[in-house]
C-alpha cells in the first residue's frame, strides 16, 4: 500500500507549530502559576521559564512562531484550496454517523487522503482554538492599544479566563489527536515521511 | 551501559559550569532554574541545546524586538478604559519587590523631587510647590505583571504638563526614575508624554499613603504595574537606555498594554 504524504509545507508548518505550542502551553502555565485564576497551580515540572520573567520571555518569543508559521499555513491553506477540499463541508448527519463509528472504532482508514467528518471538525476546531487563544492573548498583551478586542473579549480580566479555556481546549485536541495518532500510526508516517526506502528501492527523494 | 562514563563526565561538567554561574550573582541563580527546564524541553523536542548563554541571548533579543514592536504599536491618542468609582478595587493590593513590612517611610517635609539630565530647570521641587501646580485625577485599571489587575482612583500632576514646564527635552528617548526604596525604572518619551500619564500626588481622594507610594509615584495606566514606580526622588531624562529594576533581569521592559 502506498501510503499517502502531506504536502511539505504542511509536515513543516505542523511541526514548527506542534513546537511553539508546545512552548507556549508550558511558558503559559508558568505565567498563569504567578496569578492564578482558579484554585491550583500547574505543576513546576512541566513548566519553562524557571521563574515569571523567563516564561515571559519565552512566551513573547515563541508567540512569533506560534502566528507567523499559523498565517502562512492558513494563507496557503485558502489559497490553494486545501481548506475547503480536505476540510469542508461537514454535513451534521456524516458527523453524527461518523462520531458514532469513531467511539466504535469502525472508522475506516485505509484512505488518509480523505477526512472523515469527525477529522475534519476536530481539526477546523483545532485551528479555531489557536486563534482565539492567539486573540485573547492580543486582548490581554495590548488591552489598550486594541480596544475593540478587549470588549469582544469581555474586557481585560475576561480576556484572561477566555484565553485560559482556549488553551484547555488546545491541550484537549492535542491528548486526543496524540491518541488517535498511536491507534492509526500510519497517520504518523504521512506526517514524516516514508523510511520504508526498501519499498522504492534505489529511489532517492 | 559501555557508555555510561562518558555520559557521567557530560553530566559533571554540566554541574560544575551549573555551580559556577549559581556563585556569581542571585540573578545568575534564576537563569540556572531556567536552564533545567530547557533541559527537560531539549528531551521533550529530540533537540540537542547546549550552548545555553546563547539561548538567554536570542530571548533577551527578541525581546528588545518586542520594544520596538509595542514602540510602533503604542498609539498616544489611544486611552486606557476609565471606570465609575463603584468599581474601585477595594482594598487596592499592596505590591513591591519586598513584603509590606519592609515599607520605605519617606518624610514630607524634607522631601525634595530632584530632576536631572536632558532637563533645563532642574532646581528640586519640594511637595508644597507640587501640591500647587494643577491636579488632574483618574480612575483606571493597574495591570500587574503577574496577570491580576485592580482599579483605583489616583490623582496628580499631569506627567507631560510637568515636563513641559521644566523645560525637559521631549524628543529624547527616555525618561528614567530613582525611588527611596531604591527602586528604579525608565520609560520611553510618547509614553511619558501620553495624557493620562500622571505624576500622582493622591490616592482614592486622599494623600498617597506610605503603601501606595508617599510622597510621589507615577501613574501610566498604559503600562504593566511595575512600569509605575513609587517614591520617586529624581526624574531624569537621557539618550542612553537606563533598564530597570525588574527589567534587569528579563522583564520585557517597554511592557506597554
Amino acid at each position: 500500500m502506498q501510503i499517502h504524504q502531506h504536502p511539505l509545507y504542511v509536515k513543516i508548518c505542523h511541526w514548527v507549530n506542534a513546537l511553539a505550542i508546545l512552548l507556549m502551553v508550558t511558558s503559559g502555565w508558568r505565567i498563569y502559576n504567578a496569578s492564578p485564576i482558579f484554585e491550583f497551580k500547574f505543576p513546576k515540572m512541566l513548566t519553562i521559564g524557571g521563574w515569571l520573567g523567563g516564561a515571559l520571555q519565552w512566551h513573547f518569543a515563541a508567540m512569533w512562531l506560534l502566528a507567523i508559521n499559523g498565517l502562512i499555513y492558513l494563507l496557503v491553506n485558502i489559497i490553494s484550496g486545501r481548506m475547503w477540499s480536505k476540510f469542508l463541508p461537514i454535513r451534521p448527519k456524516q458527523l453524527l454517523a461518523d462520531f458514532r463509528d469513531a467511539l466504535m472504532l469502525k472508522l475506516d482508514h485505509s484512505n488518509l487522503q480523505n477526512y472523515n467528518a469527525v477529522q475534519k471538525s476536530a481539526y477546523l476546531s483545532a485551528m479555531l482554538f489557536i486563534i482565539v487563544t492567539v486573540l485573547s492573548g492580543l486582548a490581554i498583551w495590548k488591552s489598550v492599544q486594541f480596544p475593540l478586542l478587549r470588549e469582544l473579549m469581555g474586557g481585560y480580566d475576561n480576556a484572561r479566563i477566555v484565553h485560559f479555556f482556549a488553551m484547555s481546549l488546545i491541550v484537549a485536541f492535542v491528548f486526543v489527536h496524540v491518541v488517535m495518532v498511536t491507534l492509526v500510526p500510519e497517520t504518523l508516517v504521512a506526517m514524516i515521511g516514508s523510511f520504508k526506502r526498501n519499498k522504492t528501492a534505489g529511489a532517492k527523494s | 551501559m559501555s557508555n555510561r562514563p562518558k555520559v557521567e563526565g557530560v553530566d559533571t561538567k554540566y554541574v560544575i559550569k551549573q555551580v559556577e554561574k549559581q556563585l556569581d550573582s542571585a540573578s545568575r541563580r534564576e537563569f540556572g532554574k531556567r536552564i533545567l527546564s530547557l533541559g527537560t524541553l531539549s528531551l521533550l523536542s529530540g533537540c540537542v541545546l547546549t550552548d545555553d548563554d546563547s539561548i538567554e541571548k536570542m530571548l533577551m533579543s527578541v525581546s528588545r524586538w518586542n520594544d520596538k514592536v509595542q514602540g510602533f504599536l503604542f498609539d498616544p491618542n489611544k486611552m486606557a478604559p476609565t471606570y465609575p468609582e463603584s468599581m474601585i478595587t477595594k482594598p487596592f493590593p499592596f505590591n513591591a519587590y519586598y513584603g509590606e513590612d519592609e515599607i520605605r517611610v519617606v518624610d514630607g517635609d524634607s522631601y525634595k523631587l530632584e530632576l536631572s539630565g536632558l532637563i533645563k530647570e532642574r532646581k528640586p521641587w519640594t511637595l508644597t510647590q507640587l501640591a500647587m501646580l494643577p491636579q488632574t485625577s483618574q480612575v483606571t485599571r493597574h495591570i500587574c505583571v503577574e496577570g491580576w489587575s485592580a482599579i483605583g482612583k489616583w490623582g496628580g500632576i499631569r506627567f507631560s504638563d510637568f515636563l513641559n514646564m521644566v523645560g525637559a527635552d521631549t524628543t529624547a528617548k527616555y525618561v528614567g526614575f530613582k525611588c527611596a526604596d531604591d527602586y528604579y525604572t525608565s520609560i520611553d518619551m510618547p509614553s511619558a508624554l501620553h495624557a493620562q500619564t500622571q505624576l500622582t500626588m493622591s490616592f482614592a481622594d486622599e494623600t498617597l499613603s506610605k503603601e501606595y507610594g508617599f510622597p510621589l509615584k507615577l501613574r501610566i495606566p498604559t503600562k504593566l504595574g511595575f512600569k509605575n514606580p513609587k517614591y520617586i526622588t529624581e526624574i531624569y531624562v537621557t539618550n542612553d537606555y537606563p533598564g530597570g529594576y525588574w527589567e534587569d533581569q528579563g522583564y520585557n521592559w517597554f511592557s506597554g498594554s
